[in-house]
């Protein structure tokens, strides 16, 4: 082939690229999740491949991914949160004990009342935005960095639970707040497939009023095609997934369990898939709820444009004060979701739980190409990055690799992936 | 060579806006000792002074950006408590500041709209119609101007600052103030914000420049205010003065007598 010819099929694959408006930083994230994958599997002779483990990885992901999300508003602002997994362990034992005294003794719902998970998890939300809004308050008020607060912050929430339960594990929790562990409770096929197709339905709808609008104010649009692939390109992965948790089968055994449970008896040949755990269902809604903010509404434009100019926010009339203390209560919201998922998973409250938490947390938020040094970052990225970081470290373990080479690994990982980012953000000019 | 419109401003009614006697201080440092100025409807007040003379902390001062340690502010006469930016822009007072104050990471229809987006009834943003208009006023402002959906960071010294003095145009201020607004613009550019000003001062805003060239000073502005180390020389008609008389008032702090 001529030079000619080549440059040419080049601008070719260029304008593709650009004409599907595909965000390419996100592109190579995959890309590198779908290598990382590729070998495991060789690695496990194809157990890392399997609906099981891809379930369990998912299910493993989400109280970290859930964090993670609030983090990326917590840097773009160019502030840092080290209470996180300590955050985690207070909301915890608070939901435990609503749990296992409040609701049954105090209130006198006896065990596993219908009220008492709701309350619990009220209970939790309620402790980790007032816990957030606080070290927010130091931080925008009264001037105090970040990661001194949330330093402080680290120390002291995790005495603070151990204060509460005396150390010891509270369980068993309560049967309905046990549905978000993830395994325990799934949507079951049918529903999950309905869910599938719901999420389809609203992704198409968002991308045709979008373009629509677009049109509307005569801007310039994709072209048609371009516009079909990525429709495609969205339905694929939403139904592929669905369709891999489906395809993990509830054991036969525990099938004819639940069966018995409800008095029948199960017909021969019988099977089923576990389907949405509920925890996953709840990290999908926490990305959609976090992304909108992020990108459709004033205080996510708020948050971006305080991390890209401080200065330039204060003086278009934000305050940026009341915004860092917005920014931390919704990060300590989501530290008691994941303490919900974390300790459900569990089926108990344990005196370490969500230890060295927030070190994953930012690791999944940095990898995810959130940029330490304020306005960048994005929810799904930040998504995959916890995705990613369980998948090196739940591979690494399956293929037996030792655990102080594991943390190595992850270590290394997590610098290389900032210093490849550098370099990237450098060629595209992007920043 | 303005000097029949300098003439046509009616300086007997009520001022626009009327700082007195006005003092800041960072720390040890006077930045601005005891200055008062005045701006009436439909005037262009030029503020001239060495680097470090005082002039962007006192417009800062009535932006909003800064508190005064003393002095006052009337807005119409009527005495005013300017606190935040969001107190100026309600008085509709709007700044191009000297370092723009753009959000490097967003683009140029979200820093028109920072702090003022147009949302739907649900709260969400209506990134569309503020694109729509943020192309709408760039037409009037910088034809040229292309890159809508790049970060403001990717834009040119030039672009960036027709991004900044869209925002302060595009919501109906009364009163405009521009720190240095064409320090890096080209020449059709510059012409383009003379002819912007000359366009608003005739809908009756009243401005305050602050510009280092004094030709375009003398061009442009019906009155100059002098500032030396945070200290107000004095306010002279333009039309009054030469631009030797107007350099002895920065460089010696000379007042040649004329005062407005
Ligand atoms: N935020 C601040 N903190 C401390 N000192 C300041 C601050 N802002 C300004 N100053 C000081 O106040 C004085 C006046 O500064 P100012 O920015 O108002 O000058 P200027 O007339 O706008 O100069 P230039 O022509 O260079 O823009 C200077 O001595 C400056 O160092
Ligand atoms: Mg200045």
């Amino acid at each position: 082939m001529t030079d000619a010819a080549k440059s040419q099929s080049g601008t070719r694959k260029r304008s593709l690229f650009e004409q599907l408006e595909l965000d390419t930083r996100l592109l190579g994230m995959i890309g590198a999740f779908i290598v990382l994958a590729l070998v495991f599997n060789v690695f496990t002779d194809g157990r890392f491949l399997t609906p099981r483990n891809i379930f369990n990885l998912t299910i493993q992901t989400v109280s970290v991914a859930i964090m993670a999300t609030g983090m990326v508003f917590v840097i773009v602002t160019r502030h840092i949160d080290l209470s996180v997994g300590s955050l985690l362990a207070t909301c915890s034992a608070l939901m435990a004990m609503t749990q296992t005294m409040v609701a049954p003794e105090w209130l006198g719902l006896g065990l596993n009342h219908p009220l008492t998970a709701p309350l619990a998890i009220l209970v939790g939300i309620v402790c980790g935005a007032a816990i957030g809004a606080f070290h927010g308050m130091l931080i925008g008020y009264l001037a105090i960095p970040a990661f001194i607060v949330t330093l402080g912050g680290l120390l002291v929430w995790r005495n603070v639970a151990w204060y509460l339960t005396s150390g010891q594990t509270i369980g068993p929790l309560d049967e309905n707040f046990l549905l978000f562990g993830g395994i325990g409770g799934t949507l079951g096929e049918t529903w999950s497939w309905i869910v599938g197709i719901v999420a389809v339905a609203f992704s198409l709808f968002a991308l045709w009023q979008a373009r629509r609008n677009k049109l509307a104010h005569d801007f310039p649009v994709k072209p048609l095609w371009a516009e079909v692939l990525v429709a495609l390109i969205i339905t694929a992965m939403i139904l592929g997934f669905i369709a891999l948790l489906n395809a993990y089968e509830i054991p036969t055994a525990r099938l004819e369990r639940m069966f018995e449970a409800r008095g029948e008896t199960m017909p021969e040949g019988h099977s089923a898939g576990y389907g949405i755990p509920y925890s996953v269902l709840l990290l999908a809604v926490v990305a959609i709820v976090m992304t909108v903010t992020a990108r459709k509404t004033r205080l996510g434009r708020y948050i971006f444009a305080t991390g890209g100019n401080p200065d330039a926010a204060e003086l278009s009339g934000i305050n940026t004060r009341m915004l860092t203390v917005k920014v931390f209560a919704i990060m300590g919201v989501l530290c008691a979701l994941a303490a919900l998922v974390a300790s459900a998973r569990l089926t108990f409250h344990s005196n370490d739980i969500g230890t060295l938490d927030e070190l994953r947390v930012i690791a999944a938020a940095v990898i995810g190409g959130t940029a330490l040094s304020g306005g960048i970052g994005t929810i799904y990225g930040a998504i995959l990055g916890a995705l990613i970081m369980q998948s090196l470290q739940s591979g690494m373990a399956m293929v037996g690799v030792d655990a102080p080479l594991q943390n190595i690994v992850v270590g290394s990982v997590l610098v290389l992936a900032v210093l490849v980012d550098i370099f990237y953000r450098k060629r595209t000019g992007a920043e | 060579m303005m000097s029949t419109e300098s003439t046509a401003i009616d300086r007997s009614g009520t001022p626009l806006v009327e700082m007195r006697n006005i003092t800041k201080t960072f720390g040890g440092v006077r930045a601005v000792d005891d200055v008062s100025i005045n701006l009436y409807p439909g005037e262009v007040v030029g503020l001239l002074g060495h680097n470090g003379a005082g002039k962007s902390t006192l417009i800062k001062i009535l932006s909003g950006a800064y508190r005064a340690d003393s002095g006052e502010i009337l807005v119409d006469g009527q005495k005013a408590d300017i606190g935040s930016p969001r107190d100026a822009r309600n008085y509709n007072i709007e700044t191009i500041y000297q370092t723009l104050a753009l959000a490097d990471n967003l683009d140029a229809a979200s820093n028109l709209f920072l702090g003022r987006e147009l949302t739907n009834r649900m709260g969400i943003v209506d990134d569309a119609t503020m694109e729509a208009e943020t192309r709408k006023i760039m037409s009037r402002l910088n034809p040229n101007f292309r890159k809508f959906a790049a970060p403001v960071k990717s834009l040119s010294g030039g672009q960036r600052q027709s991004v900044a003095i869209s925002r302060a145009v595009y919501f109906n201020a009364r009163i405009l103030i521009m720190d240095e607004p064409t320090a890096a613009l080209g020449v059709q550019e510059t012409e383009m914000v003379s002819e912007l000003i000359q366009e608003l001062k005739k809908q009756g805003l009243g401005i305050f420049l602050i510009d280092h060239d004094i030709h375009q000073v003398m061009r442009m502005c019906d009155r100059a205010s002098v500032m030396k180390n945070g200290e107000l020389v004095g306010t002279v008609n333009v039309a009054d003065v030469t631009e030797d008389d107007l350099l002895g008032m920065i460089i010696l702090g000379k007042n040649p007598g004329k005062a407005a």
